[in-house]
């Protein structure tokens, strides 16, 4: 055989590598977390290796501390009974199996068990006695280990014979679930709990029931006469309005697109890049500004017609509007797809049946659509139910759920259970539609064009209905441009309706720069959250497309048990709200074992898991277009299945791999809903800050850092562009059926993972 | 220099399954075989018929649900593809877009713990071996079908693999081309003396290519042997009626002896070689060309009425109708004057027809 002729080690190698990490975080690194950043190694002067704060496990046993780690250490050891065994041999899966099992839910259970206060559990308390240690969250020490144990045991499997003895798609599958789990999952279930515990600290599930089916969130008084409706009902009747406008919308600007000979389709799949470079409440920022109390449009209304000044604006209109304004461009581009997809050989069989064309569009290519249809309008039901920025600005009196979680929190009544309960609602409704769109919708899809020769030209619309979806359209776009031009225009003007002179007070004020004795001085306000915002977004976005191009690819190309539950896991943070992550995440990560809230762990940790389905969906499109023969072919020529990711997926992937890049990038620096919650006084983020100048009623300043944002994020997408669409043409000239596939890897990637992106909400 | 040498050896499955996920129905099921070290053979079937599978069994890249499977005696059912002595030319040929030619054949040697010389000397080995010492520098999509198709076999042919597969490689050329590119293949691997397990449902080329044919349907092994055995002597009708045309007809087995059994075709007592027939109900098949066409009321006829006849260039496509059915001929006679309606006697040459099993 081509690699049994080896010498064969004394230790298999991956086994020596992972109990070699395992031993550096028990004995070399400090095990519980550090005051400061482990980078800057100040801990190696604060008395390590015995001050107890910053030792390692093994010191900290040997000094007779924290005795309940020394476990670990013995069972990091155990290993090494597999001195001379092969891989084959049942023993060495077995005990692999074994330590990283036991290593792994030891260290969960003490981490768990023991807290700042000794035991979290009084059971183990009458159980054990009264402990004196007590511990904080865990440091790289246990980090470390926690790998080391996760990895032996996925060796184990992959030894065992699980995925065709594969370690590294073993080790991948593990490390996936690991993280999805400890970073989606359990901060969820940990907010379920929390939602049956009262102010006073007790579990109940009758205060449970209570607050759940409390007036304030399904009572019905607005249709019998009363003042509000519950939030559930509020939030669940918008949600359907913009889905059932947005959808049309798209429906309209899919049509215009594709079946009207219109010629400059380009631009309107450039106005759909708008959504995902806008913050989510700036549209409802700028419907203020035109509509609001002191709105350019209502002042005018008001002088020319006599049309008295009203707050109409606020409440459900204002918010049907702004969300329609910012969710169309998704649902035009899951139309697209589907109204392209339409084999154009099934309408041209209608029409040689004697079908007219507006027999055909209503007889073939709109029975077609339905399925995509149902589609676009679940998203947008989703985006509208997460999006939290517009009714944060525009509500006025019609709460809606995002919103009160929020208030729930950060209110005077500071009721942690209620926010969880709200959370939980909010969660039904988007999980339900969700589901529906992956269960139901799943299994119906229509499309049929194949991807290979279906030659034939999509019919034109009927005349009055192409008249009809232009005028539509038009008028859409003219009043998007508007809304845009506003934005742009008021970050100049110096007090929006009092004063509409124009100033560069806002950008002077927010992005001045200076100089003083140490050179270059970042005077402006927005200055430290504009480069905290950069900071944390730069360094989520390589983690966001690196988790998710490894989650497409176990999706696409491995096969394994349990992978459905896997895919509806990894693609369920989609679903997740962002104010119910936010809220979530300070739940779970407050407290030890994994104690994170206000460092920039955090928000890099909700920009990860957030974004996640975007690097999945990006890669899963482009990895569906490589032909699987591709990789085959490398393993019967003697390559492991890493070395085939690295040689010949990822180079084919860069298109994805970039696209997933620029998007989490972007969406990190948009995103408000869940980072509201995250941010701290070290760690500030530029939407956070603009939220709080416009509770101050700073619009001025919100204005203009908002544009300053939008204009960052339209030059990173253009020269994403740039590049993506150099290398388009560079392939053009490969030609051939190889090269046609791989054209085909960013233009879908770009597609299909657009939906996604918007909905920072 | 380097030479591109063959480390051929044999492949056998012993009672092999294989069911894809959680489905019953197996894909490949019980089947045992044995290829020869430096053969050539052919798995041959309809789509869906477990060929494609097996040969991927045998590349590591599905794991067999039961059975064992060897290479060379050594047992890799468990082995993954990375691990096998295998290489594999793809329908698609899979060469990697982003690689040059040179790139490609050079990707396996990479892993296989040549230095960078020996590395460099026997990509050029196989370029040269496939015709293609030139082109090393191109990118596979500069090339046309055919060679593509020829960096894929050097590739393949570089590793000096114990076995060489082939899925379906013709598939994606054209007509001419494939004549040219199947002799090809055959030279090189008789050449190198290579064991080449090579899938097609093409018959013709199995036919031309193959020292064994393996015939699948239905997940199991329908004949196993040489080209001129399966067109001879097909076991079944499946066979008969997959490997060329033949008419299957019912006919009586009167009476065995030990070589011969004496079959009465309706009104026709034939004497034809018997290998395990009883006395009873029987199938005849009988290939097109290996029937004569005589005047009406021949002795040792089969008289029927002329249907359909068919001139296509090389010869005449005949459709006759007789008391068992409709019985297709083919005949070389171009210049036989046969109308629509006339009635003909049909005879049996002794070596044409065979008895079958159901």
């Amino acid at each position: 055989m081509r690699h049994s002729s080896q010498a064969q080690a004394t230790l298999y190698s991956t086994v020596v590598l992972w109990m070699t990490v395992g031993l550096l975080g028990y004995a070399v690194l400090p095990w519980y977390g550090l005051d400061s950043n482990f980078f800057t190694l100040s801990w190696l002067f604060d008395g390590y290796p015995f001050n107890s704060d910053v030792a390692p496990a093994l010191f900290l046993n040997l000094q007779g501390e924290k005795l309940w780690l020394a476990p670990i250490g013995f069972l990091l050891l155990i290993p090494l009974a597999l001195w001379r065994r092969r891989k084959i041999d049942p023993a060495f899966g077995s005990v692999l199996l074994a330590v990283g099992a036991l290593g792994f839910s030891y260290l969960l259970l003490q981490g768990f068990g023991i807290g700042l206060r000794g035991w979290n559990w009084s059971f183990a308390a009458s159980l054990f006695g009264d402990l004196d240690g007590r511990q904080f969250g865990m440091g790289w020490g246990a980090l470390l280990v926690a790998g080391a144990f996760l990895f032996l045991f996925t060796l184990g499997c992959a030894a065992r014979g699980a995925v065709g003895g594969d370690e590294f798609v073993a080790g991948s599958i593990g490390f996936i679930i690991a993280v999805v789990g400890i970073f989606i999952f359990m901060p969820i279930i940990q907010m379920l709990l929390s939602a049956f515990v009262t102010q006073d600290g007790v579990y109940s599930a009758g205060a449970f029931a209570s607050k759940l089916f409390s007036e304030r969130i399904w009572g019905i008084a607005c249709v019998t006469g009363g003042p509000r409706c519950g939030v559930a009902w509020n939030s669940l009747f918008l949600a359907i309005l913009v889905g059932v406008v947005t959808t049309a919308l798209g429906l309209v600007f899919a049509l215009v697109a594709t079946r009207t000979g219109f010629r400059y389709g380009a631009v309107l799949r450039a106005l759909t890049v708008l959504p995902i470079i806008t913050p989510p409440f700036v549209i409802g920022l700028a419907i203020i500004l035109l509509f609001g109390l002191s709105g350019a449009v209502t002042q005018l209304l008001d002088s020319a017609l006599g049309i008295p000044a009203s707050r109409w604006v606020y409440g459900l209109p204002g918010l049907l509007i702004a969300q329609v304004l910012a969710f169309t461009p998704i649902a035009f581009l899951v139309m697209i797809g589907v109204v392209e997809g339409i084999s154009p050989s099934m309408e041209e069989a209608a029409q040689t049946l004697r079908a007219s064309r507006w027999q055909t569009f209503r007889t073939v290519s709109l029975p077609l659509m339905r399925p995509g249809l149902a589609n676009a309008f679940l998203l947008g039901f989703i985006e509208s139910m997460a999006d939290f920025g517009n009714p944060l600005v525009l509500g006025g009196n019609f709460d809606v759920l995002s919103t009160e979680i929020f208030f729930a929190i950060v209110g005077a009544q500071y009721d942690q259970a209620q926010a969880a309960i709200l959370a939980l609602v909010l969660l039904a409704f988007t999980l339900g539609a969700f589901y529906a769109q992956r269960f139901w919708l799943g299994k119906k899809s229509y499309t049929t064009v194949s991807g290979k020769g279906d030659a034939g030209v999509h019919p034109h619309l009927p005349p009055t209905l192409r008249n009809i979806v232009f005028a539509v359209a038009a008028l859409w776009t003219l009043f998007t441009l508007f809304i845009y031009v506003t934005i742009f225009y008021a970050s100049f003007v110096k007090l929006w309706g009092v004063d509409f002179s124009l100033t560069f007070d806002h950008y002077v004020k927010s992005f001045a720069i200076g100089w003083n004795e140490f050179g270059l001085h970042w005077s402006g306000a927005a200055w430290s959250s504009f480069w905290t915002t950069i900071e944390i977004a730069l360094i989520s976005a390589p983690l966001t497309a690196a988790i998710g191009l490894l989650t497409a690819y176990l999706l696409v190309r491995q096969n394994f048990a349990g992978k459905e539950p896997f895919e509806f896991g990894t693609m369920l943070s989609f679903a997740i709200p962002g104010t119910v992550i936010g809220v979530s995440y300070v739940v779970a990560f407050n407290v030890p074992p994994i104690e994170l809230t206000g460092t920039g762990i955090i928000l890099v940790l909700s920009f990860v898991f957030r974004n996640m389905p975007v690097g999945v969906r990006a890669g899963v499109a482009s990895m569906s277009q490589i032909d699987r023969s591709l990789d085959e072919s490398s393993l019967t020529l003697g390559a492991n299945s890493w070395q085939t990711f690295r040689k010949i997926i990822l180079p084919l992937l860069k298109p994805a791999i970039l696209a997933a890049l620029v998007y989490s990038f972007v969406r990190a620096m948009t995103a408000i809903s869940a980072i509201i919650f995250l941010v701290s006084a070290r760690y500030d983020m530029s939407t956070s800050y603009i939220v709080g100048r416009v509770e101050n009623n700073e619009y001025g300043i919100a204005i203009a850092y908002s544009a300053v944002l939008i204009f960052v994020m339209l030059v990173v997408i253009g020269v994403m562009q740039l590049i993506v669409g150099s290398r388009r043409i560079g392939r053009r000239g490969l030609g051939g059926d190889l090269a046609q596939s791989r054209t085909n890897v960013s233009r879908m990637a770009g597609a299909q993972s657009q939906p996604t992106i918007s909905g920072g909400g | 220099m380097a030479q591109i040498k063959s480390n051929a050896a044999s492949v056998e499955f012993r009672k092999v399954s294989k069911f894809y996920g959680k489905s019953t129905v197996a894909a490949v099921k019980d089947v045992s075989l044995l290829i020869e070290a430096g053969k050539l053979v052919t798995l041959l079937g309809p789509s869906g018929c477990g060929k494609t599978t097996t040969l991927r069994m045998i590349a590591g890249l599905e794991f067999a649900t039961q059975g064992q499977i060897l290479i060379g005696g050594e047992d890799v059912t468990r082995l993954p593809a990375t691990d096998r002595d295998v290489s594999m030319v793809f329908q698609s040929y899979a060469l990697f877009p982003h690689m040059s030619v040179r790139d490609n054949v050079e990707y396996g040697l990479k892993f296989s713990g040549f230095n960078k010389q020996d590395t460099r000397e026997k990509a050029q080995a196989g370029l040269d071996l496939v015709g293609l010492s030139d082109y090393g520098e191109r990118l596979p999509s500069q090339l046309s079908g055919g060679q593509q198709q020829r960096v894929a076999v050097a590739r393949a042919l570089v590793l000096e693999p114990q076995v060489l597969l082939f899925d379906e490689p013709l598939s994606n050329l054209d007509a001419k081309l494939r004549r040219h590119v199947r002799e090809e293949i055959r030279e090189i691997q008789q050449q190198l003396a290579l064991t080449v397990v090579y899938v097609t449902h093409d018959q013709e080329e199995a036919l031309a290519v193959s020292d064994r044919i393996i015939v699948m349907n239905n997940a199991v092994v329908a004949q196993d042997g040489t080209p001129r055995d399966l067109y001879d002597q097909p076991a079944n009708a499946f066979v008969a009626d997959f490997i060329g045309e033949a008419n299957i007809l019912p006919c009586e087995v009167v009476g065995v002896d030990a070589n011969t059994a004496t079959v009465k075709l309706g009104p026709i007592t034939l004497r034809v070689p018997s290998a395990h027939s009883a006395v009873g109900t029987a199938k005849l098949a009988v290939r097109p060309n290996r029937i004569q066409v005589a005047a009406s009321g021949t002795p040792d006829t089969l008289p029927g009425r002329l249907a359909k006849s068919v001139y296509v260039g090389s010869h005449l496509e005949l459709v006759v109708e007789t008391e068992l059915g409709n019985v297709f001929v083919v005949t070389p006679d171009v210049d036989a004057v046969v109308a629509p309606g006339q009635d003909v006697g049909l005879g049996f040459a002794g070596r044409g027809p065979v008895l079958i099993r159901d």
